[in-house]
């Protein structure tokens, strides 16, 4: 589904070169639900604008369904950290919506339906008419959920997007997530610097090295499809995980040298 | 209830006052140049009879409609093409920050050449000292659009004249709006200048017919005249501001409040 193959960014500027990426291979297959987790400043998100598109890759290739990524595909939705700044203040929350669709060739009545459709699974029915800044940041994050699955994406795109928000929220999101990612089938990338949410979450975790960034190691998460904050939370098999990935972590900051060897092969 | 008359009474209070004190002070005045305002007041409605309504005050409105207009949609166009290209803007800055720079009233003279005395000199003179604020604050705004923003419209594939709709122009209107009331201000300045020079008609040319004429109070008519437009331009430029940028006070209430 959607393939990193030698991934590597190099910035260049002012006389300085700083290498942000080195050497990224993974996949996703279709249908995942896959964690990046990394130290922070590990080149997250550098990694995540190479792999949507907005920005190009200084060697490697990014593939979706057999088709190399040279520009944002329009298979791929990006939901943003910062959604206060992702949304468009000057649109009402169904504009902001259905922009995107306005690129597709879509009637208005399927538009509508889209919209309608993508702010209900978030719970925001009634928001249409608002504006994203009457909202709180929970919902206004929700709204930039629903233009994404409005896009009908092959694959989701998520950059930190619950860092800003407060704990309760966080939770609720990411129970959101988790629902939508079950009801939909979709594929998912997330990014997050949270070992818990990274375990909690996803299907697989691909831990990343500090910058220069490779992959570290990935584990398959084991836990039942079922989860819930509180009982998931506190199952042994979630303690184990999470330690696992804490010691990466932590030994990726210490920048030991060589990564641990993966105890599970990557799928797909 | 008592909000609404509170207000009131803070909106109409100063120019009350004002008016009063002038016309106090000014009442037994046998100053040929300071009239008592009584008498100007009493000669405003013989002197703007319908027939000066038509044949001054209308074409110097449409004249500023019209150079207006022309500066709004030229400003905003240019801009939006300086602002989005860094090699345009690189040229284009310094030359019109020295363009800007040039008093509009001094290239009358210069306009009166090419464009003759008629509605087209007016026309482009005024055009020509709305333009700078409209282009210079356009150019900024299409600059500012948030990074993030800018991204998020780029991974949608939001991309050419959609963009520019609904995202870079949007993002930008806010500091178009504080170039194009700039810009309206200076219109009104202009119009009066360029019926001054060389003009059959238009509120600068009676204004100046009355002061050669020695009649002053109807000098004084011409003046109130100008500032009550004035106003009441800013008042639908305040109105229609409004509507467009509704949702950046709001925003604005918002991050405030937060």
């Amino acid at each position: 589904m959607l393939d990193v193959r030698g991934l590597k960014k190099v910035y260049e500027g002012s006389g300085r070169r700083i290498e942000a990426v080195r050497d990224l291979t993974f996949t996703v297959g279709a249908g995942e639900l896959v964690c990046l987790v990394g130290p922070s400043g590990c080149g997250k998100t550098t990694l995540l604008k190479c792999v949507g598109g907005l920005l190009a890759p200084t060697a490697g290739e990014v593939s979706l369904s057999g088709r190399k990524v040279d520009g944002p595909p329009p298979g791929m939705a990006f939901v943003f950290q910062e959604y206060g700044r992702s949304l468009f203040p000057w649109m009402r929350v169904g504009d902001n919506v259905e922009l995107p669709l306005r690129q597709k060739d879509l009637s208005r009545a399927r538009r509508r339906e889209l919209v309608g459709d993508a702010l209900a699974s978030v719970g925001l029915a009634d928001a249409a008419g608002a504006y994203p800044w009457q909202l709180s940041g929970g919902m206004q994050q929700r709204v930039a959920i629903a233009r994404a699955l409005a896009y009908e994406p092959e694959v989701l795109l998520m950059d930190e997007p619950f860092a800003a928000v407060d704990a309760q929220t966080r939770a609720d999101l990411e129970d959101l997530v988790r629902r939508l990612w079950r009801e939909r089938g979709i594929t998912i990338l997330f990014v997050t610097h949270d070992i818990d949410e990274a375990v909690y979450l996803g299907e697989r975790v691909i831990v990343l090295s500090a910058s220069p960034t490779v992959v570290r190691e990935q584990l398959r998460v084991d836990l039942p499809a079922e989860r819930d904050q509180v009982h998931t939370r506190v199952a042994p098999r979630f303690a184990e995980l999470r330690t696992r990935v804490y010691e990466q972590i932590q030994a990726a900051k210490r920048g030991a040298a060589t990564p641990a060897k993966a105890d599970m092969p990557p799928s797909g | 209830m008592r909000g609404p008359l509170l207000r009131l009474v803070f909106v109409l209070g100063l120019p009350v006052v004002l008016v009063a004190v002038w016309w106090a002070a000014s009442a037994g005045s046998k100053d040929v140049y300071w009239p008592p305002l009584r008498t100007i007041v009493e000669t405003f409605p013989d002197v703007w009879t319908g027939e000066r309504w038509r044949g001054d005050v209308l074409p110097s409105v449409l004249r500023l409609a019209a150079g207006y207009a022309l500066a709004a949609v030229a400003g905003v166009a240019l801009g939006t093409l300086v602002g989005s290209r860094r090699r345009v803007r690189a040229v284009c800055e310094p030359v019109l920050e020295f363009l800007r720079a040039v008093p509009p009233p001094v290239l009358v003279p210069v306009i009166m050449l090419f464009a003759g005395i008629g509605d087209t000199m007016k026309i482009v003179v005024i055009a020509t000292g709305c333009v700078w604020p409209v282009l210079l604050n356009t150019v900024e705004g299409v600059r500012a659009v948030d990074p993030v923003m800018a991204e998020t419209a780029r991974s949608y594939g939001i991309t050419g004249a959609a963009r520019l709709r609904r995202v870079v122009l949007p993002s930008a209107s806010p500091q178009i709006f504080a170039g194009l009331r700039q810009a309206l201000s200076i219109g009104i300045i202009l119009m009066v200048i360029s019926e001054m020079f060389a003009a059959s008609n238009g509120l600068g040319f009676t204004i100046v017919q009355f002061q050669r004429s020695f009649a002053i109070p109807g000098m004084w008519t011409g003046i109130l005249l100008l500032g009550l437009l004035g106003f009441v331009l800013s008042v639908l430029f305040q109105l229609v501001e409004r509507r467009v940028l509704g949702w950046y006070h709001g925003l604005r209430d918002a991050s405030r409040r937060s």
